[in-house]
């Protein structure tokens, strides 16, 4: 699916077969015109500022990496999830059949409850994924202060972090989940 | 479903030449003898229903005596085929669109899964994406961020391969129900599929971008409401994921991720982001909800193990399998799939005796890696009760686990990444029902 006008396959006809578009480009000095090309594609991908992601890239890792600014505590936070979490989740976090629980369970019982706090390794998660996901039918509707009281409100509910701890991109990183230590990673054995 | 002949017991002379050539207990049939044997003139074993079965003249069908219709844009399946469907659930009312669909294996010949009979797994619905519209970035730790509509990716060089892919949850309720539930092949079985996939190799896009120094990892992101993230390590994104444009030779499906998705060959199907739109390169994984709360096995002393990728050696017998009646005594075809996430396949056995004894199945040489491999072999079944597995064995050497071995190695909790031996039981009726042996 050739796009006639693109400026690399014309240039690419009018030096004929035997010349790759590679050379083509080096003798006429164009390879510095487009510096990142790789040698076995076309090139085509634009330059893009990382500061034009802003607000579009919601990933944060568990180091914080990502975490936007403003803060928000559990006593804040309980409204919020009150009115956008308690209906599906119930006002402890006990969850529903087909929503699961997000405080309280263990891995001990029969059959085990993994949960938040039960389970999870990094309070990173729970940010990333309520603000890209949550709640199902408004995903990506709260905002960054209201991601950050309802996160300290789940963690506040399963006993993490008092109702006043202030839950911001410094603090939030050094959470310590209960389970933390618990997983082994396998990510090198990849056969 | 097996030929609805009514019963025609097998000649003696003709069952006492297939017995001396079974290769394992309860009627298991060297297909090499079977292939001689019909060869030789003494076919009358598959013939014979079919002789008595209608002694009046031929008349010619209606349909050959009038023009049938014209030729059409987009295909479809005959309308006596129309009951070969994905398995789907009903609607989910608390988080619409959650949910997934089966493919049907029982009701499927080959290993190439048609586009519209592919399984399904979302976490927020399948979007409705203009490509005209659709942007996927590549930034992080790149010398050069960069952009691409679906239009500049077409443009590429592509690669095509068959690949399977598996939702790690797959034959989850084999693994860990307390009774072995009624249900069929695809039912079970069927989140699992197999085409040929088309795009760009995302090497060339990094080499594009230019990884910085220190890089170790990819995270990938969806344009679905979900946003549904997970993390790749580098060299395994570099080695042979591609950026997936088509499927089967046609653009990607929308529940595929249209108009393009990750895929990563062997993997538990999660990481295969759909409606890719994001790649940012980073030291470390993010921790993703569908890598840490999911997609994570939780064993027996509290620990669980977190980013397993490669899919287990596994195979299922897909006919005769749950739910099917056997209504015919005499010659079956046992035939199944099988894979594995390490490699091609290399061996398929199959007892007919719960385990106890094995033959080898048939099954094409040269089996492509990381890809859908189908087994045969003829079974004899004169009425007796049987229970039919099947134990795949990979190039690497892996061996298929029985089921017990499996659920002793992780927690009840646990439905992911289960692989273990399928046993159908079929009964003297010739019912066959899913079990535990
Ligand atoms: C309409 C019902 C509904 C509402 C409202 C809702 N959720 Fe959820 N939530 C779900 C469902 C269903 C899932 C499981 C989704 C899946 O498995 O893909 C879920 C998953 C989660 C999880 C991950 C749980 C786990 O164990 O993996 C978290 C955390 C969460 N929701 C937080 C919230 C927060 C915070 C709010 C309020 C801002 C919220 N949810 C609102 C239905 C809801």
């Amino acid at each position: 699916m050739f796009t006639p006008d693109r400026k690399h396959h014309s240039l690419k006809n009018r030096f004929g077969k035997r010349t790759t578009l590679l050379q083509s480009l080096a003798v006429f000095g164009l390879l510095s015109a487009s510096p990142v090309m790789a040698a076995d594609g076309p090139g085509l991908g634009k330059p893009i500022d990382e500061a034009q992601l802003q607000g579009w890239d919601l990933i944060v890792q568990p180091d914080g990496t990502g975490l936007p600014e403003g803060s928000g505590t559990g006593a804040q936070g309980q409204a919020v999830y009150e009115q956008k979490c308690a209906a599906c989740h119930g006002m402890q976090g006990e969850g529903m059949p087909g929503v699961p629980a997000l405080a309280g369970g263990s891995l001990t019982t029969t059959p085990p409850l993994m949960t938040v706090g039960s389970y999870w390794p990094h309070a990173s998660t729970i940010y990333d994924y309520v603000r890209r996901a949550m709640p199902p039918l408004a995903p990506k509707s709260l905002s960054n202060t209201e991601v950050y009281q309802v996160t300290a409100y789940v963690l506040q509910l399963n006993g993490i972090v008092e109702r006043d701890f202030v839950l911001d991109s410094t603090s939030l990183p050094k959470v310590k989940m209960p389970n933390s230590g618990n997983f082994i990673d396998r990510s090198q054995v990849q056969q | 479903m097996q030929k609805n002949n009514k019963s025609e017991p097998v000649r003696n002379e003709e069952r006492i030449a297939l017995l001396s050539d079974q290769v394992a207990g309860n009627g298991l049939i060297s297909r090499r003898h079977l292939l001689g044997f019909s060869l030789a003139g003494a076919g009358g074993l598959l013939a014979s229903s079919a002789l008595a079965a209608d002694a009046g003249a031929l008349t010619r069908p209606a349909w050959s005596m009038a023009p049938g219709r014209d030729p059409s844009e987009y295909g479809n399946p005959s309308s006596f085929a129309a009951q070969i469907k994905r398995l789907a659930p009903a609607p989910n009312t608390i988080s619409p669109g959650t949910g997934a669909s089966r493919s049907p294996l029982h009701l499927l010949q080959g290993t190439i899964t048609p586009n519209s009979l592919h399984f399904e797994r979302h976490h927020a619905g399948v979007p409705n994406i203009d490509p005209a519209q659709h942007r996927f970035v590549l930034h992080g730790m790149v010398r050069q961020p960069l952009e691409f509509s679906y239009e500049d990716l077409l443009a590429y060089p592509m690669v095509s391969r068959v690949y399977f892919l598996e939702c790690s949850g797959n034959s989850g309720a084999n693994s860990s129900g307390a009774a072995a539930a009624d249900n069929s092949a695809g039912g079970i079985h069927g989140l699992l599929s197999c085409a040929e996939w088309t795009g760009v190799r995302l090497s060339t896009l990094l080499d594009e971008a230019g990884v910085a120094p220190g890089a170790s990892w990819i995270t990938a992101t969806g344009a679905d409401a979900a946003s549904l993230g997970r993390s790749v390590p580098l060299d395994k994104a570099l080695r042979d994921v591609i950026i997936a444009l088509y499927q089967n030779g046609e653009p990607i499906r929308p529940e595929q991720g249209y108009p393009m998705r990750l895929f990563v060959p062997g993997w538990e199907g999660n990481v295969s982001v759909k409606w890719l739109t994001q790649i940012k390169v980073t030291d470390g994984p993010a921790n993703f909800r569908d890598e840490t709360s999911r997609y994570t096995e939780l064993l027996p002393d509290g620990k669980a193990l977190q980013f397993t990728y490669p899919m287990g050696v596994k195979s299922v017998i897909t006919s005769p399998s749950g739910q099917m009646t056997l209504t015919r005594r005499g010659l079956h075809e046992v035939t199944g799939v099988a894979w594995s996430g390490s490699g091609s396949i290399r061996r398929v056995e199959i007892s007919a005796d719960g385990g106890r004894t094995w033959a080898d199945a048939h099954i094409d040489a040269d089996q492509r890696e990381l890809a859908l491999t189908r087994f045969r072999l003829p079974w004899l079944w004169e009425g007796a009760e049987a229970v039919l597995q099947s134990r795949a064995t990979d190039s690497a050497g892996n061996v298929q686990p029985a089921r017990a071995a499996w659920v002793a190695q992780y927690s009840p909790a646990n439905r992911f990444h289960y692989n273990g031996i399928q046993s159908w039981a079929v009964s003297a009726q010739g019912e066959v029902k899913n079990v535990y042996a």
